[in-house]
């Protein structure tokens, strides 16, 4: 009998242990950087600089339930509650100084990328000059094609490497480059493992609820250059290898039907959209998490162009091909789109996503509107009634099916 | 004065009916290409012979777009969609896209699907770390890129000397646009926020030399003018468009000139020239590094907050007026840290919402008002 913690506790453990990891380096007068989600992490990891990221702080905010006091509170120092939500948490933490869902040591520097988006500039200027750090930004334009050309990878590498000397003076720590070597390694082995993990989701029944990743996923974005991660990941997969084996799963009660969850989770009404979802037999078994995730290059320039691919800096195409692919893969039977009030990027074209998916993929789609964190943006009754129709119409096709 | 009143009407015209310098450009036989803000490189659309055809919206309500972009997107780009989806702008050999902030980044995907391929986009991309050696040779190859496709719809190659000479068209535009601007300055009593708008904005469906020619008999006029005493009151504005007929009416009402802007679409395109280099394009590129005061632009310290106080300074301004385009996340951003530079300037601030699908300015009249009152005080 396997005697370990359950790898979604060895995660949650590590997330918490990489978060204090960070408080403790404040405490010994190391310099400490906020950081967006997707820069790449490879270098801080492989500089040994710790770094924390307000993205996740907004999302945990907005889980605990303080997200609309803090978003209200920015819109008093007179942010529009027009902008995205973790950064309203994230600027009222600046100016409190405290949350008592969650804190987060203040920085020394900042480093910001933009390939999720543009608003991650705007919201890293204001910090930069609130807090009087320095702003590092490694600029990843928005493709306009499938891939990512040789420009836009030299300009990317030009940036990695001004990076690395600038946080080389910040904190006086160097680049060890064999060690960059060592970090891209183990986040390969961890890319791996999370897409050997999500890829059970193909599997009749899912090994696991598909909501886990939006909590696993934490780990993926801000630890996967550890080896602790690396592990987590290969345990992970490796557990739900064993569900898929024994026909078992995590999900609570029947998979009735499965779906494409497309967006970011609405943190604040967590429970809400999985329960409605879970208490009519439906699973969530795709997301552009799974494949997003994943950073798969075999050397630095591939590294460049793996950032490249990140959720909404693909163009139309790619982005659909992913959605449509894993829908696909993973036999889904509907799919729900939320309408993120925090993103224009994600929203801007989820019209056309959404009816370009139903066409590719014959299946049933509903789109709902909520926000990451902001839950005065989220109505349970129209969920509901959403999630409603959906099921009717899957319910429907079903019968049809066995006719 | 009539030679005056003569020319800003002439521009205005252009403006209140952009379709025609459209439809008399095609009849002319010359192909147009649409140029969405911000910082597209128009020098390129112009050295391969065609006319660009800027894109900022229009005054109207958005119906069709809302099949594609949700309505918290800004009634610029929201305008500009629907007049593709209604035809309005078939006309258009194609059109420049800028993938620049969040909403623009849509834009490609909902044009190409719900207007067709009749009007094929051009994606513009240019680096946010504009002013590092990197950063520009990265906009020089995009830019170059950008030439690749307009050779292809113009039908033709285009030689450096033919971007050097556009280059040469457009700085000096942007010569005519500042002098006309100070001209505009210290002559309100004769060139109303409406006629300085729309002397400047007129540019955008002109061709670029006629604008100049306009723009410099206009200033030349301007200074023929006796001195007159100005009553009223100055302001700046910034923000990325302040085209509103009706809050321009509201100033007028007021007795608020207009003696400087950090605006996108006025000085903010015409501050600083393209610099004259051996690879034209180059120079193109190396003027987006040099460009500031727009919320587009990555800019860490905020020099548009220094440079929009210097300015409020620098030509006696009463106020500065923020004229917030309705879900422009840049802006909003921008909006805070300015707004406490400004009061630390102890220069008042005062922030108006302004959508181009807007019918009721009746809130924007009162605000003004109130800070016009506060001005005066």
């Amino acid at each position: 009998m396997d005697e370990r913690k359950p790898a979604k506790i060895v995660l949650r453990e590590l997330q918490d242990r990489i978060a204090q990891d960070a408080w403790d380096a404040k405490q010994r007068g190391e310099k400490v950087g906020w950081c967006a989600s997707n820069f790449p992490q490879e270098i801080t990891t492989a500089m040994g600089i710790p770094v924390v990221y307000p993205e996740n702080m907004g999302a945990a905010v907005g889980a605990k339930g303080g997200g609309q006091r803090m978003c209200e509170y920015a819109e008093g120092m007179g942010y529009s509650n027009d902008l995205c939500s973790y950064s309203r948490i994230n600027f009222a933490y600046t100016d409190l100084k405290r949350c008592e869902e969650l804190e987060i040591p203040f920085p020394d520097f900042l480093l910001c990328c933009n390939n999720i988006c543009n608003c991650m500039i705007k919201w890293y200027e204001n910090l930069a000059l609130e807090l009087d750090v320095p702003l590092i930004l490694i600029d990843i334009p928005h493709l306009d094609a499938m891939t990512c050309d040789a420009d836009r990878v030299k300009y990317i590498r030009a940036q990695f490497d001004d990076c690395i000397a600038q946080l080389e003076e910040i904190t006086g720590k160097k680049m060890d480059y064999d060690r960059l070597n060592e970090v891209m390694s183990i986040s390969q082995r961890s890319s791996k493992a999370w897409l050997r993990a999500v890829g059970y989701m193909s599997a009749e029944p899912s090994p696991f609820s598909g909501f886990d990743i939006f909590n696993n996923m934490a780990v993926a974005c801000v630890g996967r250059g550890t080896v602790e991660a690396a592990d987590a990941f290969e345990q992970l997969a490796d557990e739900y290898a064993a569900l898929v084996k024994e026909g078992k799963s995590t999900f609570k009660g029947e998979e009735k039907y499965r779906i494409l969850f497309e967006g970011i989770a609405c943190w604040s009404n967590l429970r809400f959209t999985y329960k409605t979802l879970q208490s009519r037999g439906i699973n969530l078994t795709a997301s552009i998490y799974g494949p997003a995730f994943s950073f798969l290059y075999s050397n630095l320039d591939e590294l460049m162009a793996a950032y490249s691919y990140v959720p909404n800096s693909n163009c139309f195409e790619k982005e659909l091909q992913l959605r449509v692919d894993d829908a696909l893969k993973n036999k889904v039977d509907g799919a729900v789109f939320h309408m993120n009030r925090s993103c224009k990027h994600w929203s801007g074209n989820l019209y056309e996503m959404e009816r370009q998916f139903r066409e590719k993929t014959g299946v049933p789609t509903i789109v709902f509107d909520g926000d990451q964190s902001d839950p005065r943006c989220f109505s349970e009754a129209q969920y509901e009634t959403r999630v409603d129709a959906l099921t009717e119409i899957m319910e429907q096709r079903k019968k049809e099916a066995a006719q | 004065m009539n030679e005056v009143k003569m020319l800003l009407d002439e521009l205005a015209a252009v403006c209140a009916n952009p379709k025609a310098q459209l439809d008399a450009a095609v009849a002319d036989g010359r192909k147009c290409v649409g140029v969405l803000p911000y910082f597209s490189p128009e020098e390129l659309v112009y050295a391969a012979g065609m006319l660009p055809f800027g894109l900022w919206g229009a005054e109207m309500q958005a119906n069709e777009s809302k099949r594609y972009y949700p309505a918290f997107i800004c009634s610029l780009l929201h305008t500009v969609l629907e007049l593709g989806l209604k035809g309005a702008l078939n006309d258009l050999s194609a059109i420049m896209v800028p993938i620049c902030c969040d909403s623009l980044k849509g834009f490609g995907a909902n044009w190409k699907y719900g207007v067709g391929e009749a009007v094929p986009v051009i994606d513009v991309a240019w680096a946010e770390n504009r002013k590092i050696p990197a950063g520009v040779e990265f906009t020089r190859s995009q830019f170059r890129k950008v030439l690749g496709q307009l050779e292809a719809i113009a039908g033709d190659r285009v030689s450096d000397a033919e971007i050097g000479a556009s280059v040469a068209v457009y700085n000096e535009n942007r010569a005519a646009l500042r002098a006309f601007s100070a001209a505009a300055a210290r002559r309100p009593e004769a060139v109303s926020p409406t006629a300085r708008c729309a002397a400047i904005k007129a540019g955008y469906f002109m061709d670029r030399a006629e604008h100049t020619e306009k723009l410099n008999a206009l200033t030349a006029a301007l200074a023929a003018l006796p001195e007159q005493k100005w009553d009223g009151l100055r302001v700046v504005t910034t923000g990325i468009l302040a085209d509103s007929p009706a809050l321009l009416r509201i100033l007028e009402d007021n007795q608020i000139a207009v003696v400087g802007d950090q605006i996108a679409q006025e000085s903010v395109n015409f501050r600083v020239d393209t610099p004259v280099t051996d690879d034209p394009v180059e120079g193109i590129a190396q003027r987006l590094g040099q460009v500031e005061g727009c919320s587009v632009l990555f800019d860490p310290g905020k020099q548009r907050g220094k440079e929009l106080i210097e300015l409020a300074k620098k030509v006696n301004a009463d106020g500065i007026l923020w004229v917030m385009t309705k879900f422009c996340d840049p802006e909003e951003y921008d909006y805070v840290p300015v707004k406490r530079m400004a009061d630390a300037a102890g220069i008042p601030l005062l922030a108006v919402e302004v959508d181009q699908q807007m019918v009721n300015y009746e809130q924007a009249r009162s605000a003004i008002e109130a800070f016009a009152e506060i001005l005066r005080f």
